[in-house]
């Protein structure tokens, strides 16, 4: 029993520090999300062009909403596709 | 009175001189019905993200403009009819959306060379948090 703490692994346990994600509209004070501009709005979204959930991006609610009205209007106007493969 | 921007796009087949009298068509319509054209924007022949109607480049136009909102509906049913456009949006500017396209104007008649300079400004402070989170994922 009180050999226990004397475990002693081959490797370094690494153990994670996990940094906090944080809304990046939030920190930087961008109140407006434009849907005019496809180079920033690709940040959001995956190789298929879907948008990425929060839970990666780590965005607030509230700009996720505005991300995805966003990415919408730019899609309707052909500034971003529906479908694709391999966009980055 | 609100604040309108729209985005259209007109058929690449068009000669310079065709496009621009599309959009004069346009503005003429607009001011008609007693809209003040705040800003217009020409971003030339672009290449669209998926082919519309079989084509795969258009002109891009961008129109800020004052109207009342029946202004709109004339305006949605005239991009209809005509046979030159082949997509349209038109937006409400709210209160944010407002600020930025002022600040994107200013911007923009400052230095025209770098029509753009305003969101890149802000995009690239923003692209290393994205980076590096994107790394962790």
């Amino acid at each position: 029993m009180a050999k226990q703490s004397e475990i002693r692994y081959l490797t370094p346990v690494s153990v994670d520090v996990k940094k906090k994600k944080y809304c990046r509209f939030k920190k930087n004070g961008i109140k407006y999300i434009d849907y005019k501009d496809p180079e920033f709005l690709k940040k959001f979204l995956n190789e298929q062009g879907k948008i990425l959930p929060r839970r990666i991006t780590g965005t607030s609610l509230k700009f996720q909403r505005r991300i995805a009205q966003a990415v919408k209007r730019a899609r309707h106007i052909a500034l971003l596709p529906y479908v694709t493969d391999l966009m980055k | 009175m609100n604040n309108y921007e729209t985005v259209f796009i007109l058929t690449p087949v068009l000669s310079d001189a065709q496009m621009k009298e599309a959009v004069e068509k346009f503005k003429t319509l607009l001011t008609e019905q007693g809209a003040e054209i705040v800003n217009e924007e020409n971003w030339g022949l672009r290449k669209l993200a998926y082919p519309i109607e079989k084509k795969t480049t258009g002109f891009y136009s961008f129109l800020e403009f004052k109207a009342d909102p029946a202004t709109i509906d004339k305006l949605e049913v005239n991009f209809r009819r005509d046979e030159r456009v082949i997509r349209f949006l038109t937006v409400k500017q709210d209160h944010f959306a407002f600020e930025y396209a002022e600040k994107r104007r200013n911007n923009k008649h400052g230095k025209k060379h770098e029509a753009k300079a305003p969101v890149k400004e802000t995009a690239e402070k923003v692209e290393n948090d994205v980076e590096s989170e994107e790394k962790e994922d």
